[in-house]
């Protein structure tokens, strides 16, 4: 293969700079804790039983959650611009995120809505997980259905955001009937938010996204053969159902439990894949796939060190910074280049 | 180009193509009754509308016949698994390639798909059938540039390329010369002719350009209103099968010439 050698030195370069964010992100916080405490604390020979507790429950746990919500969105991202031959596409755009909200919101506001019973049972961290990742599975499915009947890309596009703006009027008509509490509950939802999840939770989260991660592995040849257009792939004996479905299930296991344990998180799924081609200048997955992880998972720890507010005890709403990050990174390619490419 | 094997690659038996709704059936050609042979560079021909793509779709099993039955290497085309008929057939479209970001040794490897293993990767094998392909379309000096930095003739060597790498006794080509000018679609044809005679696969493809097909072809197909009739290209001439190809108010078939002229 050419260029095999070049990639690699890429590569070797993404590992250094993950692993460079991982603990500057670590040493980032409202309590400031010296580089060599952090060393001892990970190493289990902490001098400071607060600082290891922080680190241990708080820090590592969080910067975990940022690798996973990162690289993960890079992905979906990049498995729903190969499937949908366009490079808007993205968990964001396509109205998965709003299909989570959507479910989030008939949960969490949803209970003073319905009353009574249905309260006490969905009440939980759990049922805002599965509501969202019930949401977010629903959207993919329609935005598929939609996809098999109309041929033209842009009107799919269209739909994902029809579907945020029927997320918007139930959620506002839900707000009406909530209270202050609630409300304010799925607002900080909405903020995103890396760090609020237990090592138990944590857990969980990985093995859903380990089984996203498996598929979309086991779709990469699937993926370079629709680079050339659905007959083509055909031509080439792809079951094109068949991967289809299996791209679809791992866009929505990732893009869904993310959106779930960490809220919605903008425009990462949409850039990340962007920016990473920039970097290798390929198409092929198989470059592709383990470089957006690695990049989503860099870019994702930086957005939170920024969200941190380093020296201050300050955090800003994650899902702020990544559309800061993001949004500007999007126009600057579409004015550079002139033209997306996927 | 004489038949020393007389290996029939594609043949059809009492074909009907056509389309099926609810309420009815619309019948575009039938009784297509086509042998194609190893090595032979076949032009399918007819004016727009009279039912070429639909030929072709029925031909690639991308859609099925009305009645009758589509035969590749003597197995019907309905029974083939879709991995075999991929090491069987390959194809050059008329659409563009979804992604222009591919780099022409990138599009060119795809065409080993269905013979990679399940993630793709090339063998030393692979990658030599590849580099074969790059020089029998004469394209090794674009290996390492992207598709959208190529012209419209360029890449349409990449898709036969491509096709090439496929490594399959039949290539299917709809309008491969539409969109060039008129030396592109020359030369195209002419590579075509090459190929069917240096690689002996069996290449079809449906045009336009008549009097180049006339011209370059071992056989023709020639589809009209009324039937579908394959021949080579002197004997459709001499039983004036051109002349019925159009509607006779603006050209005419010249017979000594072999072309059409507009009616002065």
């Amino acid at each position: 293969m050419p260029n095999s050698k070049t990639y690699k030195i890429s590569f070797l370069v993404l590992i250094l700079i993950l692993i460079i964010c991982f603990f500057v992100n670590i040493s980032f916080g409202s309590v400031s804790i010296p580089l060599k405490s952090i060393f001892n604390s990970l190493l289990g020979s902490a001098d400071n039983e607060s600082w290891q507790y922080i680190i241990q429950n708080y820090r590592l746990p969080k910067a975990f959650t940022a690798i996973l919500v990162g690289s993960g969105l890079g992905i979906s991202g990049l498995l729903m611009q190969t499937l949908f031959r366009n490079p808007l596409a993205g968990p964001f755009v396509l109205g998965i995120s709003s299909g989570a909200s959507l479910g989030v919101a008939l949960v969490i506001l949803g209970s003073g809505f319905f009353g009574g019973v249905f309260t006490t049972l969905l009440f939980s961290k759990w049922s805002v997980v599965i509501a969202a990742s019930l949401g977010s599975f629903l959207v993919l499915l329609a935005v598929l259905m939609v996809s098999s009947k109309v041929r033209d890309t842009m009107a799919i596009l269209i739909i994902g955001l029809m579907f945020g703006s029927i997320t918007a009027a139930v959620v506002s008509v839900l707000s009406y009937f909530s209270s202050a509490e609630q409300l304010q509950q799925y607002i900080f939802w909405g903020f995103g938010s890396l760090g609020n999840l237990s090592w138990y939770e944590l857990l969980v989260f990985f093995s859903i996204y380990v089984v996203g991660i498996l598929l979309s592995i086991v779709s990469i040849k699937g993926l370079n053969t629709l680079l050339l257009g659905e007959n083509y792939a055909k031509s080439l004996g792809l079951n094109i159902k068949q991967s289809r479905l299996i791209i679809i299930i791992a866009t929505s296991l990732l893009a869904g439990t993310i959106t779930a344990f960490a809220g919605p998180i903008a425009f990462i799924g949409l850039a990340i894949p962007h920016m990473t081609r920039q970097i290798f200048n390929t198409s092929n997955h198989k470059i592709l796939l383990p470089a957006v992880f690695l990049f989503g998972a860099i870019v994702m720890l930086i957005c939170d060190s920024i969200a941190q507010l380093p020296t201050s005890d300050y955090t800003l709403p994650i899902n702020a910074i990544t559309s800061l990050i993001g949004a500007p990174v999007v126009i600057w390619l579409l004015v550079r280049k002139r033209k997306m490419m996927f | 180009m004489t038949n020393d094997t007389k290996h029939i690659v594609l043949k059809t038996e009492q074909l009907s193509i056509g389309y099926t709704t609810k309420k009815k059936e619309t019948v575009v050609a039938s009784k297509i009754n086509i042998e194609l042979h190893k090595g032979e560079l076949i032009g399918l021909v007819g004016a727009n509308g009279i039912g070429k793509s639909t030929l072709l779709r029925t031909l690639t099993n991308v859609q099925n016949p009305l009645s009758g039955h589509v035969f590749i290497n003597t197995i019907n085309i309905t029974d083939f698994q879709p991995e075999d008929l991929a090491k069987a057939l390959s194809l050059v479209l008329t659409e563009q390639v979804a992604s222009k970001n591919l780099s022409v040794f990138e599009l060119v490897a795809l065409g080993r798909q269905p013979y990679t293993n399940w993630v793709g990767n090339l063998t030393e094998h692979d990658i030599n059938s590849i580099n074969t392909s790059l020089q029998q379309t004469n394209i090794e000096d674009l290996k390492h540039k992207k598709c959208f930095e190529l012209s419209d003739g360029q890449l349409q060597k990449v898709m036969i390329a491509r096709a090439l790498a496929q490594d399959t006794d039949l290539i299917i080509l709809d309008e491969p010369t539409t969109h060039l000018d008129m030396y592109h679609k020359a030369y195209i044809l002419k590579l075509l002719q090459r190929l069917a005679k240096e690689t002996n696969k069996t290449i079809l493809f449906s045009s336009h350009e008549i009097d180049l097909a006339i011209q370059l072809c071992d056989k023709m197909i020639v589809m009209t209103k009324d039937n579908v009739i394959s021949d080579s290209p002197c004997h459709l001439i001499s039983k004036g099968v051109f002349k019925t190809l159009f509607p006779k108010d603006l050209i005419d078939f010249d017979e000594n010439s072999g072309s059409f002229r507009v009616k002065k």
